[in-house]
């Protein structure tokens, strides 16, 4: 291998990276404040998808309005989805809510394939993202220079809530204990059902650009970045939504390496990222920058 | 009147027959792929199912009811659904699965169970072989590889080619395996073997790999949604070599999702409409064309042909008992198919494989080749 090409395969492996992290912090940013881990959130980015496809591809509308309309329909379903799901659910065993969670992932899927077919629809790549720069060989699409930045953006946005609004400081105090924080005057299901918004309006937004990097949907796309997504969470200590980007980015680049340097091995690759899934569970189970757990 | 008097008493004894005796129907359980990756082909095999029946709505004077039961792309839901046809719906006969994994999945059911069972697009060898109750209209990998690889080298010109293949399914492994060993004694070099699995949206890294081996043409048989990512992705990276595919890639949605990067994608297939070869074949293609407002592709017409072909041997059988069924279905012999004239030997069709080239957002007829 030489230069060109390890570069090129170091791009690879961070625009798959960068759209792991994008999927990755709504996943970890539920689970941060309420301490369930929503094993539906990779349908929720399938519902997204499918939203933006009707959106840009039936009514023509421009990639992002549809991106908004999808984020904001999304964030609904999500609000619809904690009130239907888990609220009732909320002074039950975490067990519960967590086959809940995969209860609802069925349903979404399943649903979606009665709604929407079988057959997977393509996706449209705005020309935006669709230009090609190439420097010595080493070829970049646009999107996956726009990936990252729209990434940082929404991560610097989120981490504004958490840390700098009333709401978010509800959220925090929300994550250490429901209960207290019920007490002190505020209203729990609200803060919940926000949080709830926000994790599926990022879920969508980070469907929307993995269809345009790969532009087909399908009512099952959600599950394998759903499920790539958790793991690059846990990698960079779930619950902390600067961790699941450094997390998505070392799980991409990890992927995208072991292909380069050993295509033989290729077929391994999802085994790969489940094997550092549980040897970062049993070595430092709460990821690279996770804090110790107050329990 | 007169010619009347026999169309109103069929009609009356089909509609009497039909309502007071269950057994005057002939059950037949249809094991498709109706959701999952490979939905695309369970759905087209149907449409070529409800033409079939409609064409030829009874046998022996029973009517013919179809059970469509969905394996859902998936192996431990094949032999699931094949079950539930069998016990549940008391069917005399299956038709599928579509899938080589599917259907190697379901064979071992209807083995068990002691019924014929035809698949229309299995076309993995190991599909029929040693099983006294399987069959398949299609031909088999082995000369569908080699006809690839002939292809690859006296067409195309390729000394070196790379391959992808699809490790989670048996037809992908198995006919990349026999294109290799054709593609070599050809006196070709196969440059680099990678791999993916079904489901997979991004194959970058391993067309990075490849771009560093630099083949003359990159063999991909999968199944077309992946076939149209890797196609994209490999000229976005730059790749400019021919790709080359199987009968799995041959759906609409190849074209549809990947748009002008398959422009060019070469693949061996069973059935074009502009390659039709047989009187019934035309009718077939127009009838299609009629009913549903599109091309029929390989998969509908294989499943039209299959509907016939047990209709054929349940007819000489005589009855529906399964061995004599089976017996009559392995003596298939000068079927005229809508996919070419058939026979039947050891369980698998000896058929002509055609060649398939996408041009301007369409299938193009290349070449047929002969067994």
């Amino acid at each position: 291998m030489d230069g060109a090409q390890l570069t090129q395969q170091i791009i690879n492996g961070l625009t798959l990276g960068s759209l792991y992290g994008l999927i990755a912090i709504g996943y970890t940013m539920v689970y941060g404040i309420l301490r369930l881990i929503n094993f539906a959130h990779g349908d929720v980015l399938m519902v997204g998808c499918y939203i933006a496809w009707f959106a840009a591809v039936q009514f023509g509308l421009p990639w992002w309005v549809a991106l908004m309309g999808s984020m904001v329909l999304t964030a609904l379903l999500g609000v619809i989805i904690d009130q239907g799901a888990y609220r009732p659910l909320r002074r039950a065993p975490r067990i519960s809510a967590l086959i809940t969670a995969i209860g609802v992932s069925f349903l979404l899927e399943n649903l979606g394939l009665v709604i929407f077919g079988g057959r997977p629809k393509a996706f449209a790549r705005p020309e935006v993202f669709n230009q090609i720069y190439e420097w010595g060989g080493v070829r970049v699409l646009s999107l996956s220079i726009w990936v990252p930045i729209l990434t940082a953006v929404i991560l610097a946005g989120l981490l504004l809530i958490i840390y700098r609004t009333r709401v978010g400081m509800a959220m925090r105090a929300l994550s250490r204990d429901m209960v207290t924080v019920q007490l002190m005057g505020v209203d729990t299901n609200r803060i919940v059902a926000i949080t709830f918004a926000l994790g599926s309006a990022l879920a969508a937004a980070g469907g929307v650009f993995w269809a345009m990097k790969y532009p087909q949907i399908n009512p099952l796309m959600g599950i394998l970045p759903g499920l790539k997504a958790f793991v690059a969470a846990v990698l960079g200590g779930i619950g902390n939504v600067v961790g699941a980007m450094i997390g998505g980015l070392l799980l991409g680049m990890a992927e995208i390496l072991l292909v380069a340097w050993l295509p033989e091995l290729a077929g391994y690759r999802d085994a790969l990222a489940f094997v550092l899934l549980i040897g970062i569970l049993i070595f430092k189970p709460t990821g690279i920058i996770g804090q110790e757990l107050p329990e | 009147m007169k010619r009347l008097l026999p169309l109103i008493l069929t009609t009356a004894l089909v509609l009497f027959s039909g309502a007071a005796l269950a057994a005057d129907v002939v059950k037949l359980g249809v094991v498709f792929p109706m959701t999952g990756p490979a939905a695309v082909y369970g759905q087209n095999g149907v449409k070529g199912l409800k033409l079939a029946q409609q064409h030829r709505p009874t046998v022996l004077g029973k009517k013919v009811k179809l059970f469509v039961a969905d394996n859902k792309s998936d192996k431990v839901e094949a032999s699931n659904a094949a079950n539930r046809v069998i016990q549940k719906d008391k069917v005399h006969a299956l038709i599928g699965c579509l899938t080589s994994s599917n259907s190697l999945a379901a064979a071992p059911v209807a083995e068990k169970a002691g019924l014929p069972m035809l698949s229309p697009w299995a076309t993995n060898p190991l599909v029929t072989q040693n099983k006294k109750y399987i069959f398949r209209i299609c031909f088999i990998d082995p000369f569908q590889g080699s006809v690839a690889a002939k292809f690859a080298r006296d067409y195309l010109r390729a000394k070196s080619a790379a391959l992808m293949i699809d490790i989670s399914q048996d037809y992908c492994v198995g006919i990349a395996g026999f294109f290799e060993r054709a593609f070599k004694k050809l006196g070709g070099k196969i440059v680099l073997k990678t791999h993916y699995n079904t489901g997979d949206q991004d194959f970058s890294a391993q067309l990075g790999a490849i771009a560093g081996a630099k083949p003359d043409i990159i063999y991909v048989p999968g199944y077309f949604t992946e076939d149209a990512l890797i196609a994209r992705q490999a000229r976005e990276l730059g790749l400019k070599q021919p790709l080359l595919s199987g009968d799995a890639a041959q759906a609409a949605e190849l074209i549809k999702i990947g748009g002008k990067a398959v422009e060019g994608l070469y693949l061996t297939t069973h059935f074009d409409e502009k390659g039709v070869t047989t009187d019934s074949g035309k009718r077939f293609v127009k009838a299609y064309r009629e009913a549903y407002n599109e091309a029929p592709d390989s998969v509908s017409a294989l499943s039209y042909d299959s509907y016939n072909a047990m209709l054929d041997a349940i007819q000489k059988a005589g009855g529906l008992q399964a061995d004599k069924v089976a017996t009559a279905l392995g003596r298939t012999k000068d079927f005229p198919g809508v996919t070419g004239v058939l026979t039947l030997v050891n369980h698998n069709a000896i058929k002509p494989a055609v060649i398939l080239k996408v041009k301007d957002g369409q299938f193009a007829y290349v070449a047929t080749v002969n067994p």
